[in-house]
């Protein structure tokens, strides 16, 4: 059967193309296919979105030739401060600190614009001679053959290739037509998501503020701004997103405190209903599942992306390897080495997650002096401290070699 | 023996299909062969890509290289050879295997040349190879003098044969007749007989007497905890793949 592509992966995101791009440089052709046109992704203005990358994730967007393409529109993350709050009484003393001094590797993490990684991704997949872009097209079938997997696209127009990829997201099309469930929960909490600007500098310093219905996190961005990710129970948060900007800000205001200065509201507002959602399994044959298709997480921890980067990097290292002994990559035995590697991972960093924010989404007085103690015992032990930041920059773990910043 | 080169009988087609699934499933019959082979595949394709000078990450790194299979069975390594870009040969001496081999090179899209044949029959006439992959064969042959000095001779002046077998030891017999025949019951029992196991060292002479000169051998190596191969330098005792020249 004559193949179109080696590889089919279905969604145009940020996973997507970051696999592309790796899977491109290790010799396979590669076909993305976007449902959204290419145009609506990157758009020039500040829509809001940021994400907090860890180290490994940079190390890997560099190693595929798209962190230098972000340019300077980065901000290094020199600090977190995790901290105990209360609506009304603003943020707590801060109990936990995390400082980069303590890391060899240079800042944890950076934070990046949504417009700028994705235009970033979008120049360097139309620049990479493997890899092609089909926009604007929805996949309607997906037929897997002995060695070939077929989609048929809403144009009527047909795609075969060794295997596809589901980048999709929670709803994953390539995990139901191949027939995998999914299981998962709602956490009863909807995060609010929103960039500011505010009158004093952040000096790298990102927050997270732990308040009765959930999180808020303060992530820097670029000069005075900071990205916002705001967890309120669905009710609360429906309340807070109908409000106009003004009545929207006297909300945030009494959680986030005075402490960068007087605030004001800085792009769009955004609103995601929090699930967790992972599939049965992440691959089938001639199928695999990688970012929220295979695992939608709570974002608490931020580790969405970093999760789905972690993917990109394992997936292309071991399709790279079985191509290189000549096994045909796309059948199951070669993907569960895949599946092994993540599987393990994502499940102890989804029940971490989950833990901590059972732990601290409640006003409960007893666990409020638990977790209290818990982040002054984290703070006052400097090697347990040094472990998280080495968890928080992603350094920790099997790690695939793009994320360690090397070549396959 | 006859050269049995024919095309597949199409009322057979389905038959020989479904062989060729049980052969390419991988928690099926064969499952311990799939198990093994990506070391073994690791192992055959840096021998060869060191001794041709060729680079695994190049689209065909193979090309233009000669390789023969013996006792291809399903094709398990013939394939990954030709999808390097080798033109392959692979023989065996089981009729039943070459069309189950045949049909399942088809589905895959591979050009292979699939004969019932054995190494002597091809000595004798004459071919010869740039790799001769000689896996899991000489503790099943009548007679492994005769089996490596055919070979020997089915190597272009220079080229490499890749042979691996297993020790003749008590663990060896605990491992591959006790435990994979008996215990868990990965192969049929009565698969391997344990006095026809063959030591590194009786291999090298062997090889040596042939007229080949050993440059490699190294251990596979199945750990039970993560359930998978690896390569040892130094860990022989059951399983293991040497790596011989035939003289310039």
């Amino acid at each position: 059967m004559k193949l179109d592509s080696d590889i089919l992966i279905v969604g145009g995101g940020l996973n997507g193309p970051a696999l592309a791009l790796a899977l491109g440089d290790a010799g396979f052709d590669v076909t993305v296919i976007d449902a959204l046109k290419a145009g609506t992704r990157g758009e020039d203005e500040f829509d809001g979105r940021g994400y907090a990358l860890a180290l490994a994730s940079q190390r890997l967007l560099k190693a595929i030739g798209v962190w230098d393409r972000v340019g300077d529109n980065v901000t290094p993350l020199l600090e977190i401060r995790i901290s105990d709050g209360k609506p009304g009484s603003g943020p707590g003393p801060f109990v936990l600190e995390f400082d980069n001094g303590e890391l060899d590797e240079g800042p944890m993490g950076y934070m990046v614009e949504d417009r700028f990684l994705a235009r970033a991704l979008l120049e360097a997949m139309t620049a990479h001679p493997k890899v092609t872009l089909i926009d604007g097209a929805l996949v309607t079938a997906q037929e897997v053959g002995p060695a070939s997997v077929t989609l048929t696209l809403d144009s009527g127009k047909t795609l075969a290739g060794r295997m596809v990829v589901g980048c999709d997201g929670r709803r994953s099309g390539v995990a139901e037509r191949a027939g995998i469930g999914r299981h998962g929960h709602d956490y009863g909490q909807t995060a609010l998501v929103c960039a500011i600007e505010h009158e004093k500098p952040h000096h790298g310093v990102a927050h997270q503020f732990f308040m009765p219905p959930g999180p808020l996190a303060i992530l820097p961005l670029p000069g005075n701004q900071c990205s916002i990710v705001w967890t309120e129970s669905h009710a609360e948060a429906a309340r807070i997103h109908a409000l106009d900007d003004a009545g929207y800000l006297e909300e945030l205001r009494p959680r986030f405190g005075d402490f960068l200065g007087e605030i004001r509201l800085a792009g769009r507002r955004f609103t995601y209903p929090l699930n967790l959602t992972v599939a049965d399994a992440f691959v089938a044959d001639r199928v695999a599942l990688v970012g929220d298709a295979a695992h939608g997480m709570h974002p608490i921890a931020g580790q969405g992306l970093n999760a789905g980067l972690k993917d990109v990097g394992a997936l292309a290292e071991v399709l790279t390897l079985a191509k290189r002994r000549g096994e045909d990559y796309g059948r199951i035995d070669v993907l569960e080495r895949y599946q092994q590697w993540r599987r393990f991972d994502v499940t102890s960093m989804v029940t971490a997650t989950e833990t901590v924010n059972r732990l601290f989404s409640n006003d409960n007085p007893i666990l409020r002096t638990v977790r209290d103690i818990g982040l002054g015992a984290v703070n006052a032990m400097p090697s347990l401290r040094r472990g998280f930041i080495r968890e928080a920059a992603g350094l920790t773990g099997d790690l695939p070699k793009l994320l360690q910043g090397r070549q396959i | 023996m006859p050269d049995v080169q024919s095309t597949v009988d199409p009322s057979e087609v389905a038959k020989f299909e479904a062989m060729a699934a049980e052969w390419w499933d991988p928690t099926g019959k064969f499952k311990p062969l799939h198990m093994m082979n990506p070391v073994r595949l690791d192992y055959i394709t840096n021998q060869i890509a060191a001794e041709f000078a060729r680079d695994l990450s190049d689209s065909l790194p193979f090309k233009g290289l000669r390789i023969l299979d013996i006792g291809c069975g399903g094709g398990l390594l013939s394939e990954p050879m030709a999808r390097l870009g080798a033109e392959v040969v692979g023989a065996d001496a089981a009729e039943r295997n070459i069309p189950v081999a045949q049909v399942h090179a088809e589905q895959s899209g591979l050009e292979i040349d699939y004969r019932h044949t054995t190494a002597e029959a091809m000595a004798e006439a004459g071919e010869q190879f740039d790799a001769v992959l000689n896996m899991e064969v000489v503790e099943h042959v009548a007679s492994p003098i005769d089996y490596l000095t055919a070979c020997h001779n089915l190597l272009k002046p220079g080229g490499l044969m890749i042979a691996s077998t297993i020790n003749r030891n008590p663990k060896s017999f605990m491992v591959a007749i006790v435990g994979a025949e008996r215990v868990m019951r990965w192969l049929p029992v009565g698969t391997h007989d344990w006095h026809k196991f063959i030591t590194p060292a009786e291999l090298e002479e062997l090889i040596t007497r042939a007229g080949l000169r050993q440059v490699d051998k190294k251990g596979f190596v199945f750990n039970p905890v993560t359930w998978s191969w690896s390569i040892s330098a130094r860990d022989l005792s059951v399983n293991y793949v040497t790596t011989s020249l035939r003289p310039a």
